[in-house]
């Protein structure tokens, strides 16, 4: 009796002690759940990943993935943000760069494209420095952040047709769909992001966010190509305020626009630019905004 | 005499089986939301940036986070069944419509039950984006030029999300997703009715954009009409 006594005293606290180091390691088991990911012929495991998140992330984007890393303070606490822009959300699940249709979830390739380029004009780096395996990893470590990676299934690619031939047409077309979708509300009408309602953007978790500049002439957050920008506006950018028109302009509309937006990207040689710049009226309107173009700020009067 | 209580004892079974079987009208909840203290003062919204809207407001409209009624009523309170309702997951086949005009949502607060099918319409001559801020639902963003047709979308998952326009920073408006049809949104009079609840016990909760939520439990016996009211704290700010 008394031997069956001391055994239960026993398993009594060991139970206790299980728990209290249930409760801790807890968030870490729902983390360490397995994710993949196929990017081409690679496979990357969210166990490997973790590893290196832990090393070069988890700064910025924070332990839990949801961007609240020590270098990152929203706008208006105390202190200045060492990051102006705030680090991704890994926690909801919402991705700016995306193939994606608006509302889900983006690709894999989506996501190892994105952190093999970086992010231009923000504090996210290339990280072509790391392997391809390496990078593959992280991206199926990122996917344990948050459960609808679980429970939904990446969006289906949007179709992006072959870019037809740039006319001159094109480009006053989609200088036309520029007016008639009101890009330039946001964007202003030199594509300077100083538009009437630029000032008062703010993204989904209510940081203030500007509209992409084009007389900057930088890449684009989400690539560099004319694919990519034809990417941008039909599948919106999810989190800010950039919507996706994928229900309102048909494709061959969608690439006349992005004819039309080189044109406005005054210092980056592109080959619609110099179309344009080669008819009057183009050279006229290049030659106007060069001149009397507003600095980069929104809310100024032209 | 055996008689007479085999009678009254049959007589019994069938009130109480007539009680039971209480059919579609059943009872129901009905009450009033009313606030005590000083609201906040809605401020008048500028929409000089917006022409082809300001013109619909030759008296600007105000801001719309607390619209109250005579007799401090509180109105687009959404009252609903938040437990026990009988057609929980049963998705209606009719359409819930939002409407942006005047470079406004109407109506403000849109209450739909889980899967159920939302209309967008765009009434103004100016493009809006319609931009539900969802957390828990997926986030999407659409942009709806003048002149395009209505689109239809859905949420899978009871929520109340936050809807705005991002090129109209004052516009906003609320999707109230939930898991029942059993709901009402209290208008001017801060009056709100919710029929057809079979006899039980029910949690009727009242969500308010400002004031937060209120529950309450309620038993239902028979076909009454049980009085349901809810008062909210004001917040000067």
């Amino acid at each position: 009796m008394v031997k069956t006594m001391s055994l239960m005293k026993i398993t009594k606290s060991q139970i206790l002690g299980i728990l209290i180091l249930a409760t801790f390691l807890l968030p870490l088991a729902v983390s360490a759940q397995q994710m993949e990911s196929h990017i081409g012929k690679l496979t990357g495991h969210s166990g490997a990943g973790r590893e290196l998140y832990f090393r070069y992330c988890w700064g910025c984007h924070g332990f839990r993935g949801d961007g609240n890393g020590e270098n990152w303070l929203p706008t208006g606490s105390f202190l200045e943000p060492y990051l102006n822009i705030q680090p991704r959300i890994f926690s909801a699940a919402t991705f700016k760069c995306r193939s994606t249709p608006t509302g889900t979830l983006p690709t894999d390739e989506d996501l190892y494209n994105a952190i093999k380029r970086g992010f231009v004009m923000s504090n996210m780096p290339s990280w072509i420095t790391l392997t391809a395996q390496n990078r593959a990893d992280l991206i199926a470590f990122i996917k344990t952040f948050s459960a609808r990676w679980k429970k939904e299934k990446s969006g289906d690619p949007i179709s992006v047709p072959p870019e037809p031939k740039l006319t001159v047409e094109s480009i006053k077309h989609g200088q036309e769909l520029f007016q008639k979708l009101e890009c330039w509300k946001c964007h202003g009408q030199e594509g300077r992001g100083d538009g009437p309602s630029a000032s008062t953007l703010t993204d989904s978790n209510d940081q203030p966010i500007r509209p992409y500049n084009f007389a900057v002439g930088s890449r684009f957050k989400c690539g560099a190509t004319n694919q990519d920008l034809y990417k941008i506006f039909m599948t919106g950018l999810d989190g800010t305020p950039m919507p996706s028109f994928a229900d309102v302009i048909k494709p061959d509309e969608a690439w006349d626009l992005v004819h039309f937006l080189r044109t406005l990207q005054l210092t980056y040689k592109s080959p619609e630019l110099a179309l344009w710049e080669s008819t009057k009226e183009g050279a006229q309107q290049v030659a106007a905004s060069k001149a009397n173009g507003t600095p980069t700020g929104s809310g100024i009067k032209q | 005499m055996q008689t007479k209580l085999g009678y009254a004892a049959v007589l019994a079974v069938l009130a109480a089986s007539a009680m039971a079987f209480a059919g579609p009208s059943g009872g129901g909840v009905s009450g009033k939301v009313t606030y005590e203290g000083t609201p906040a003062k809605q401020k008048p919204i500028d929409m000089s940036k917006e022409p082809s809207c300001a013109q619909q407001h030759p008296t600007p409209i105000t801001t719309e986070t607390v619209v109250v009624g005579p007799a401090n009523t509180l109105q687009n309170v959404v009252v609903y069944v938040s437990a026990g309702a009988p057609d929980e997951a049963s998705t209606p086949a009719q359409a819930v419509t939002i409407t942006q005009k005047g470079c406004q949502y109407l109506p403000h607060v849109v209450p739909m039950v889980v899967n159920q099918e939302l209309k967008v319409v765009n009434a103004d001559q100016t493009s809006h984006n319609i931009h539900p801020l969802a957390k828990v639902n997926r986030e999407w963003n659409k942009s709806q030029p003048p002149g395009t047709p209505p689109f239809s979308e859905k949420f899978d998952k009871p929520e109340f999300i936050a809807v705005k326009c991002n090129v109209h920073p004052w516009m906003h408006g609320t999707f109230a997703v939930l898991k029942t049809s059993h709901y009402a949104v209290t208008g001017e009079t801060g009056g709100f009715t919710l029929p057809n609840l079979p006899p039980g016990k029910y949690t009727v909760t009242a969500w308010h954009e400002s004031y937060g939520e209120q529950t309450q439990d309620v038993t239902i016996a028979g076909s009454e009409t049980k009085t349901l009211n809810f008062v909210f704290k004001a917040k000067l700010y």
